[in-house]
C-alpha cells in the first residue's frame, strides 16, 4: 500500500501501545497524513488544494450545523429566520456569511484542484479511481450547493429551484410526473423546502464519506507530481509530516486570508441581490441566474437553441430543451471517461507541447467564456459566444484530446523526480 | 469503443451547437434586436459616498437619526420595515428612554387583541415590538396605492444592485418626461414615442422600467425638520434616508468590519509563522 521506505508508526508510551493494539487509529492517521506517508518532494502549490478543499468542507459543516440550530424550514418563516440569524443571533451574521461565502470558496478550491488534475494528468493510470471518486464528489457538491441555495427562500432560491427541477420535465413521458415527485408538489413549496433542508444536511456527510474513499484510493499509488514521473526511490520523496503539513499550513493561511477578506469586507459580492427579496411565486425575476459556480453549465444548457429532427418533415426527435439538459449533465459526466479518452502515456502537461496549447489557449478561455456568458441575459452576442464556447468544450474533451494523445510527440521526460529537481541523476547506491 | 462513442457524442453535441449558432446568426440578421427604451434610457446609480463606505467605514449616527426622521415622517406612510424592532434604534445612539418614547409615539400602533372582548385592537408600541406596518395586509396596501405594493424597506439596499446608491438615485431621479434627454443627448420620446409614462405612474430613469408607481416622495426642501439643525435639502434627505436604509439592511456592518480586521491581523501573523516554519523545514531539501 505504500513505499517500502515509509516510516513505521512506533507507539511510545504505554497508553499509545495499548491503544495501538486495540484500535490502531493513530497508526492510520500516521500513515495517511503523517510521517508514514512518503510524498514526492517536488509538489508545487497546486497540490495544496486537496487539503484546502477538505478544510472548506469542515468550515461548511461546522457553520452549517450552527445555522441549522436557528434556521426554520418553512415557506413562511425561512426567509425571516435567516434574517433573525443575521440580526439577533450572537455573531449569527458571521456564521451565515461564512457559510454563504464558504460555499463559493469550496468551489474555487475544488475547481483549481480539478484543473490541477486536468493539466498534470492526475486522472491517468494508476489513479483512475481517485479521479472517478473526485468527479462523484463534485456532483454531490453541486447537488448540495443547489439545495442549500434554496433554503433562505428568497427570490433566486425559489426561481432557481423552479428552473433546476424544470430540467426533469424535459425528459419525455416520465418527466413531469418525475418533477412533481421530486418536488412533492406542482411547484417548489413547503414539501420541497423541507426535503431540501433534510438532504442539504445529509449530503455533506455523504461527501465526507466519499472523500475518505478518495484519500484511500490516493494512498494506493501515492500522490502524483508535476513531472508526472513515478516515484523510483526514497530520494524522490519526503514524509508528508512535517514537510507537507508545513507547506499546507502556509497554503491554508493564504487561503483563509482571501476567504476572510471576502467574507468580512464584501460578503454579498458573489451572491445575487434578488435573494434578499422574499420568494414570491407570482413574481418572476427579470433575469434568473444560478450561483456563479454553476454558470458554465448554465451557459451550456442555454446554448442549445435548435431541435434535433428530420429535416423538412417537421419531425422532432430531441427537443432543444432536452438536448440542453442532456448536454449540461453530459458536460460533467464526460469527465468520468477522461482516463480512457486521453491515452497519452505521459501524464504531465509540461512534457506535452500540443496538449498544453489546447489546454491554455482552448479549454481555459472556453471555460472563462462560458462562465461569463452564463450570467448574461440571452442577447444575441452572448448566445453566439456561448454556442462557440460550448461546442469547443465538447470538441476538446471528446475529439481533440483522444486525437492529440495519439499524434503528439512528447518532450523527453526526466529519469526521476530527483533528477528533475536537482539536475543530478539518482544516486543508486544511496537508495 | 469508448473513444468511438465519445467521438460520435462530441460530433453530435458540437454539430447541434454549430447548427444553433448558424440559426442564431441568421435570425440576428433577418430580425435584428429592436432597441428598447428600458435598455437605452435606464441609468446607472449616481456616484454618492457615505461615511460607512469602505473597509474602515462607520455609520454616521447623526445621519442615521436624520434618516430615521425622514423614514418615519415620509416613507413610513406606505413602506413597512418588518425586520427592524424599536429596540434596534439604540444602535443609532438613542438611550433607553428615547427608544421607549420613539416606540410610544410611532404613528402606526401595534395590532393586538382586546383582552376583554378578543376583538382586534391596537396599542402603543414598546421597544420589543417590530416597527408596525402602515397597512394591515397586502390587499389593504394595494387598495391604498393604485394596486401597487410598496415593498418592505428593511433589506432594500441589499436587494438591489449597488443598493444604497440606487435608493439615493431613485429618490433624486424623478424627471419631467417631456423633452427628457439622456447623457448621450438622445431624447426619449423622440426615439421611443410609445414609452410615454402611463397614467398613475411616474417617470424615473433610475427605475428598471423607467416608470415607477411611487410618486416623488421628497419633492422639495424642508419636507422634514431635522432636530440637529441640519438644513433639510432634498439631497440631504435622500442621502440620510439611504444611509438609514443601509443600516436597516445590515445593522451589524460595523461589527463585521472590525472583526474582519482582527481576523486578518491574526491570519497575517499565522501565515508569516507558517511560512517561516515551511522554509525552515524545507531548508535542507531542494525542491
Amino acid at each position: 500500500m505504500s513505499f517500502p521506505w515509509a516510516q513505521e508508526y512506533k507507539p511510545q508510551g504505554t497508553v499509545s501501545k495499548w491503544v495501538d493494539e486495540r484500535l490502531p487509529l493513530p497508526r492510520l492517521v500516521y500513515n495517511a497524513v503523517g510521517a508514514g506517508y512518503p510524498v514526492p518532494r517536488n509538489l508545487n502549490y497546486f497540490w495544496n488544494f486537496g487539503v484546502l478543499a477538505g478544510v472548506a468542507l469542515v468550515i461548511q459543516i461546522v457553520t452549517g450545523i450552527i445555522l441549522a440550530m436557528h434556521y426554520y424550514a418553512s415557506v413562511d418563516g425561512a426567509f425571516n429566520s435567516v434574517e433573525h440569524i443575521m440580526r439577533d443571533v450572537n455573531s449569527g451574521w458571521f456564521i451565515r456569511y461564512a457559510h454563504m461565502n464558504g460555499a463559493s470558496f469550496f468551489f474555487i478550491v475544488v475547481y483549481i484542484h480539478i484543473f490541477r488534475g486536468l493539466f498534470y494528468g492526475s486522472y491517468k493510470a494508476p489513479r483512475e479511481m481517485i479521479w472517478l471518486l473526485g468527479v462523484t464528489i463534485f456532483l454531490l457538491m453541486m447537488a448540495t450547493a443547489f439545495m442549500g441555495y434554496v433554503l433562505p427562500w428568497g427570490q433566486m432560491s425559489f426561481w432557481g429551484a423552479q428552473v433546476i427541477t424544470g430540467f426533469f420535465s424535459a425528459i419525455p413521458v416520465v418527466g413531469e410526473p418525475l418533477r412533481q415527485w421530486l418536488l412533492g408538489g406542482f411547484a417548489p413549496d413547503q414539501a420541497a423546502l423541507n426535503r431540501f433542508f433534510s438532504l442539504h444536511y445529509l449530503m455533506p456527510f455523504v461527501i465526507a464519506g466519499v472523500i475518505i474513499l478518495h484519500v484511500w484510493a490516493l494512498h494506493i499509488p501515492g500522490s502524483s507530481n508535476p513531472t508526472g514521473v513515478s516515484v523510483k526511490s526514497e530520494q524522490d520523496t519526503v514524509p508528508f509530516h512535517p514537510y507537507y503539513t508545513a507547506k499546507d499550513g502556509f497554503g491554508l493561511g493564504i487561503f483563509l486570508i482571501f476567504f476572510v477578506a471576502v467574507t468580512f469586507f464584501a460578503p454579498n459580492m458573489l451572491g445575487h441581490p434578488d435573494n434578499y427579496i422574499p420568494a414570491n411565486p407570482l413574481s418572476t425575476p427579470a433575469h434568473i441566474v444560478p450561483e456563479w459556480y454553476f454558470l458554465p453549465f448554465y451557459a451550456i444548457l442555454k446554448a442549445f437553441t435548435v431541435d434535433f429532427g428530420i429535416p423538412f418533415t417537421g419531425i422532432i426527435i430531441i427537443e432543444a430543451k432536452l438536448m440542453g439538459v442532456l448536454a449540461m449533465f453530459g458536460s460533467i459526466l464526460l469527465l468520468f471517461f477522461l482516463p480512457w479518452l486521453d491515452t497519452s502515456p505521459v501524464r504531465s502537461g509540461h512534457y506535452r507541447p500540443l496538449f498544453r496549447k489546447f489546454f491554455w489557449f482552448g479549454l481555459i478561455p472556453c471555460i472563462i467564456l462560458l462562465t461569463y456568458c452564463g450570467g448574461k441575459p440571452p442577447y444575441t452576442q452572448w448566445v453566439i459566444l456561448s454556442q462557440i464556447a460550448a461546442a469547443y468544450y465538447f470538441i476538446h474533451f471528446l475529439i481533440i484530446l483522444p486525437i492529440v494523445s495519439r499524434i503528439e510527440r512528447p518532450l523527453p521526460l526526466p529519469n526521476s523526480i530527483t533528477e528533475a529537481v536537482t539536475g543530478k541523476p539518482l544516486e543508486k547506491a544511496a537508495a | 469503443m469508448v473513444r468511438l462513442g465519445a467521438f460520435l457524442v462530441g460530433l453530435f453535441f458540437s454539430g447541434m451547437l454549430l447548427l444553433g449558432l448558424g440559426d442564431t446568426v441568421i435570425k440576428a440578421i433577418q430580425e435584428p434586436a429592436q432597441p428598447s427604451a428600458e435598455y437605452e434610457f435606464h441609468e446607472k446609480p449616481l456616484a454618492v459616498s457615505f461615511a460607512h463606505d469602505g473597509p474602515f467605514g462607520k455609520f454616521d449616527r447623526g445621519q442615521l437619526q436624520r434618516g430615521l426622521k425622514v423614514y418615519s415622517e415620509v416613507c413610513a406612510a406606505c413602506h413597512s420595515l418588518n425586520l427592524v424592532a424599536f429596540r434596534d434604534f439604540a444602535a443609532l445612539g438613542y438611550n433607553e428612554d428615547q427608544v421607549k418614547a420613539l416606540a410610544k409615539a410611532w404613528k402606526t400602533e401595534v395590532p393586538t387583541i382586546n383582552p376583554e372582548t378578543g376583538e382586534p385592537a391596537t396599542r402603543p408600541g414598546i421597544p420589543a415590538d417590530k416597527i408596525p406596518s402602515p397597512f394591515a395586509n397586502e390587499v389593504a396596501a394595494r387598495a391604498a396605492n393604485n394596486n401597487a405594493l410598496p415593498p418592505d424597506l428593511s433589506l432594500i439596499t441589499k436587494a438591489r444592485a449597488d443598493g444604497t446608491a440606487y435608493v439615493y438615485s431613485l429618490l433624486m431621479g424623478y424627471r419631467d418626461q417631456a423633452g427628457y434627454k439622456n447623457a448621450e443627448g438622445k431624447e426619449l420620446l423622440k426615439e421611443f414615442p410609445d414609452a410615454a409614462t402611463p397614467a398613475g405612474l411616474h417617470f424615473n430613469p433610475w427605475f428598471a422600467n423607467l416608470n415607477i408607481a411611487m410618486a416623488n416622495p421628497i419633492a422639495g426642501d424642508d419636507q422634514v425638520t431635522y432636530d440637529d439643525g441640519t438644513k433639510a435639502t432634498k439631497e440631504q434627505m435622500a442621502k440620510d434616508v439611504s444611509a438609514f436604509l443601509a443600516w436597516t439592511a445590515e445593522p451589524k456592518m460595523e461589527n463585521r468590519k472590525s472583526a474582519g480586521w482582527a481576523a486578518l491581523g491574526f491570519l497575517f501573523i499565522f501565515t508569516v509563522l507558517a511560512w517561516m516554519s515551511y522554509r525552515t523545514i524545507w531548508a535542507d531539501k531542494k525542491h
